[in-house]
């Protein structure tokens, strides 16, 4: 066991945690912050994807107990004051999600790369979500969305 | 509110799921909950000697743990085939039992064995390990065409063989072929996928011990068909007193059409300790365990006239059913497969034969297209390779051989109602500038790398379907729709839907189709589903029937409320019925300017009487209230077609292909929003590109699942796709009155052909399914490409 403090969705928290806990598992069950899912067990899916001080990683195969002072954002923390994020608000525009479950990942990713780029390529865009798996959109609307949230940042 | 049909509009639902509010059954958890792991086989057959749970029973958290023993003494019945099929000699299908856990003996890897319950799902997982299961091994078989040689896996089926089945006239075709001038032959395996919807299969049994309720979280396409199956054939509880909820769904592609042995055994458990019991099944389980789809191995021929005229069709095709038939496994490759064989091509006569086989793979349903796929790329193949034989252009040759007139009676089943087949190829042809498809052929060639062209005109049966029809040919369920209209005494609108989204946008396209035709704001209007104590019964979603059927059900209970609406207006308006119009929400008295709002109506509804300012007595005869329902049940199938052109640029050094433009163009009759018919079709496109390049499950000799993760199974990924052109003709369906075809397998339908054609054409020889690089690398070898031996 081992006592973190972290910093979720602005929130500062002190917890106990197993040494083995995920941080996907950690957020899901002890926080009940369940738009971060988990759909392999391979870290090949992307649909745990949250950041961790300001870069996105995979929380599937991440442990809490090395996030000791982390400053952590999921999908529940992305908009704010009630307002959607400029990402999550080109999805809704271009019909980037259909079922949903890939999306707070691919949104965490596609936010991820916005804020280290600028304006990036469509190929860039494509090459960036290759970590990210939809099975849905065929991610036409999801590239779509991500070039004019890219303008819009 | 006019004009809604065939408005571009943002999804309703999004919003919850952009900001991770979205509510899957994974995401439920419940009071004094437990956690089920399942005891697998490892084997892929065995005979099962000894269970002894003895020391998992005494591991810490363990609450119970249950069997085939338990399962048999409780008188839970097995997992069903939900429509059966008639061999040619006129005998049923051979189905095998298919315990919910295995009690003799196993069939796949994966197979269910036993159940472990306890306190956290760690606890559970340490103590299944405990679970002591002695086989006795036995040898396995997995290859499709090796099936019907292998000795019976399953006691009293011979040769393996589920059905031979015969559609078509075999005496009239083999007539057809003596007299042609020229025959076309094809040998083509369709490979076996995972479906692999992004939310891994997940249940929860809630046994109420007050109540005798028993309510079930599952991840399912169709709630109602779930409960009456485990209702009525596995008897886990009566109908009446059982619930089943399917919340968000994330993604299905059939693969979450069937009752699993998951959700029957969480139902039974929660049954025997009374405390809820949660699944969540893990991406290697759902590899394993999901149903898995096509697999077939097949053989055409193809008659011709000199001049490229097509006289005749034969298909015959061998079907991997995997260990056991699960509900819609034997229709699948059979009636939704081979009428379709035909393509839309004015074929007189054509027969297909199927064999249904068993190996010891996981069993094998309805994925995306569910038959239509397979079909498309027998025939989609078949007459390019015959233009070609024939030294003729291959849009051309199509075009000679479309169906121009309609209604069409095909010669196997179909009578296709409308459509315009030259009408998308002009227009696919035009959009994907194939007039210059050489010149680009150069460009690529100059820069080392093999160009080729693919087409794909399909065509779909679906809006499934009309029920007499179907019950006659071996469904063991109708499958009309139904819907419900209420109107709240406040205005606004709760329509219920026997259909489930799980991906599709329903609660945004039905609003928009209860809001067009009631002049009710989309925002007043929520769409109901997934919940059997909610709605009236409903078949679900699958087939692209959503639209046509259960959309249908929704106009005619809109019309319902429309027809009452009119009389309590006339009695408010001092008219006749009959003299009362409406429109844009308000019924107006025929040359007055007297009007009331449908919200007046839905109130005077709920008020009838007079108090006050509240002046709305009903008309005599006239119920309170302002509920609707309606049950449709078509009188066709729809039919969807279209034109994909796809090209490929193939790497003579590595054999890699990619794709590097893609054209569609479908007729998917009336749409309702571009923007979700666009996603439809760009996912779907996305699945059939997986089926062509990238996904294959694959088994090894011992039975053993050798892409079990995406580490060795290939998902189409982001950067695999260039942006597909989309465009649309419209012949609007006339099975239905709101004109629609359906749209959501399309794409998965035409894409695989469409690809591997243009692989095909580059490459110059025959490759089959998956193209992958290395497969590709050894034809062009094989064929004396110097790069390639590099």
């Amino acid at each position: 066991m081992a006592v973190i403090n972290i910093e979720i969705n602005g929130k500062k928290i002190s917890k106990e945690v197993p040494d083995n806990i995920l941080l996907s598992d950690f957020l899901r069950e002890r926080l009940t912050l369940t738009g971060t899912h988990v759909g392999c067990d391979t870290s090949q899916c992307g649909a745990c994807v949250v950041h961790l001080n300001g870069n996105s990683v995979k929380s599937c195969t991440t442990l809490v107990a090395d996030c000791d002072g982390a400053k952590i954002t999921t999908i529940e923390g992305l908009a704010s004051n009630g307002k959607m994020h400029p990402v999550q608000e080109a999805f809704k525009k271009h019909h980037g999600l259909q079922c949903g479950f890939c999306t707070p990942g691919m949104v965490m990713s596609a936010v991820d790369l916005l804020e280290k780029k600028k304006n990036p390529s469509e190929q860039e865009i494509r090459d960036w979500l290759e970590g990210n798996i939809c099975r849905c959109t065929g991610y036409q609307g999801i590239v779509a969305a991500v070039k004019d949230a890219a303008s819009k940042m | 509110m006019a004009n809604l049909i065939g408005a571009r509009i943002e999804r309703k639902e999004d919003k919850k799921f952009l900001t991770g509010k979205g509510r899957y059954t994974a995401d439920i958890n419940l009071a004094n909950q437990t956690y089920a792991y399942f005891v697998r086989s490892p084997h892929a057959r065995a005979k099962i000697t000894k269970l002894d749970h003895s020391k998992a029973m005494k591991a810490p958290g363990v609450i119970d743990i249950f069997t085939g023993d338990c399962v048999v003494k409780d008188k839970i019945g097995g997992l069903i085939c939900g429509w059966k099929i008639v061999s040619q000699d006129g005998k049923d299908m051979k189905c095998p039992p298919h315990p919910v856990l295995a009690k003799d003996s196993v069939n796949f890897v994966g197979d269910h064995v036993a159940v472990v319950v306890a306190e956290t799902l760690e606890q559970a997982k340490n103590a299944a390990e405990l679970v002591n299961v002695s086989y006795k091994l036995q040898k396995a078989v997995t290859r499709t065409e090796e099936a019907t040689k292998f000795e019976n896996i399953h006691e009293g089926i011979d040769n393996n063989l589920s059905f031979d089945f015969l559609l078509g006239d075999k005496g009239k075709t083999e007539e057809a072929f003596s007299k042609a001038d020229k025959i076309v032959k094809l040998d083509l395996v369709n490979n076996r996928l995972i479906p692999n919807a992004m939310e891994p299969r997940a249940a929860i049994g809630d046994y109420n011990t007050s109540s005798d309720e028993l309510t079930l979280y599952t991840a399912s396409q169709n709630p109602h068909l779930d409960r009456l199956i485990m209702s009525a054939f596995n008897a886990v509880h009566p109908e009446h007193k059982f619930r089943i909820v399917a919340p968000d769904v994330g993604g299905g592609f059939g693969s979450k059409i069937n009752v699993y042995a998951e959700d029957v055994v969480v139902a039974y458990a929660s049954k025997k300790i009374g405390r809820p019991v949660k699944w969540v099944a893990e991406r290697s389980e759902s590899f394993m365990s999901d149903n898995h789809g096509r697999d077939h191995v097949t053989h055409a021929e193809l008659a011709m006239t000199n001049d490229g005229k097509i006289t005749g069709l034969k298909v015959d095709t061998i079907a991997n059913l995997g260990a056991y038939s699960l509900v819609l496994a034997a229709v699948t490759p059979t009636y939704l497969y081979a009428p379709l064989v035909l393509g839309i091509y004015d074929i007189p006569v054509a027969c297909c034969t199927v064999k249904g086989v068993y190996t010891n793979t996981a069993p094998t349903d309805a994925y995306r297209g569910a038959g239509r796929p397979e079909a498309t790329y027998v025939i989609e193949r078949i007459v390019t390779q015959a233009a070609k034989e024939m030294g003729m252009d291959q849009a051309e040759f199509r075009k000679k051989n479309f169906i121009k007139k309609f209604p069409h009676q095909q010669c196997l089943v179909h009578n296709i109602d409308s459509g315009d087949y030259d009408a998308h190829l002009d227009k696919a042809i035009e959009l994907a500038d194939y007039k210059n498809f050489e010149n680009r052929r150069s460009q690529s060639a100059k820069k080392g790398k093999l160009r080729g062209i693919g087409f794909s005109t399909y065509f779909e049966a679906c809006g499934v379907a009309p029920s007499a029809v179907v019950m006659s040919i071996g469904a063991g369920v109708g499958l009309w729709e139904s819907a419900e209209i209420r109107f709240n005494p406040t205005g606004n609108v709760s329509v219920f839907t026997g259909t489930h989204s799980h991906g599709q946008s329903h609660e945004t396209t039905f609003a928009q189709i209860v809001g067009d035709k009631l002049g009710v704001a989309i925002e007043n209007i929520d769409i109901v589903h997934g919940d059997t104590d909610k709605g009236p019964f409903g078949m679900g979603t699958y087939g692209s029937r959503s639209l046509t059927v259960g959309g249908t059900a929704i106009v005619k209970a809109c019309d319902k409320i429309i027809a009452k609406g009119k009389k309590v207006a006339a009695k408010m308006l001092e008219g006749k019925p009959e003299d009362i119009d409406f429109k844009g929400g308000e019924f107006i008295l025929k040359n007055s300017n007297k009007k009331k709002t449908i919200g007046e109506i839905a109130f005077a509804c709920y008020l009838p009487g007079t108090f006050g300012d509240v002046k709305s007595p009903l008309p005599e005869g006239v119920e309170p209230g302002l509920i609707e329902t309606s049950f449709f049940d078509p009188s066709n199938f729809s039919f969807p077609s279209g034109t994909h052109i796809c090209e490929v640029e193939v790497d003579e050094e590595t054999g890699e292909t990619k794709l590097v433009k893609y054209t569609v163009v479908d007729d998917f009759g009336t749409v309702i929003n571009p923007l979700v018919v666009e996603g439809q079709v760009h996912g779907g496109v996305a699945q059939g590109v997986g089926q062509a390049l990238y996904e294959n499950a694959h088994y090894d000799e011992s039975g053993q699942l050798t892409s079990a993760s995406y580490m060795d199974y290939t998902m189409p990924r982001a950067d695999n796709f260039p942006q597909i052109t989309l465009d649309y003709t419209c012949t609007p369906a006339t099975s239905n009155p709101i004109g629609a075809k359906g749209c959501g397998e399309a794409g998965t339908i035409a894409a695989p052909a469409a690809v591997m054609n243009a692989v095909i054409d580059a490459v110059g020889s025959d490759v089959s399914m998956p193209a992958t690089a290395e497969k590709v690398w050894k034809v062009l070898k094989k064929n004396g490409s110097k790069k390639a031996a590099a």
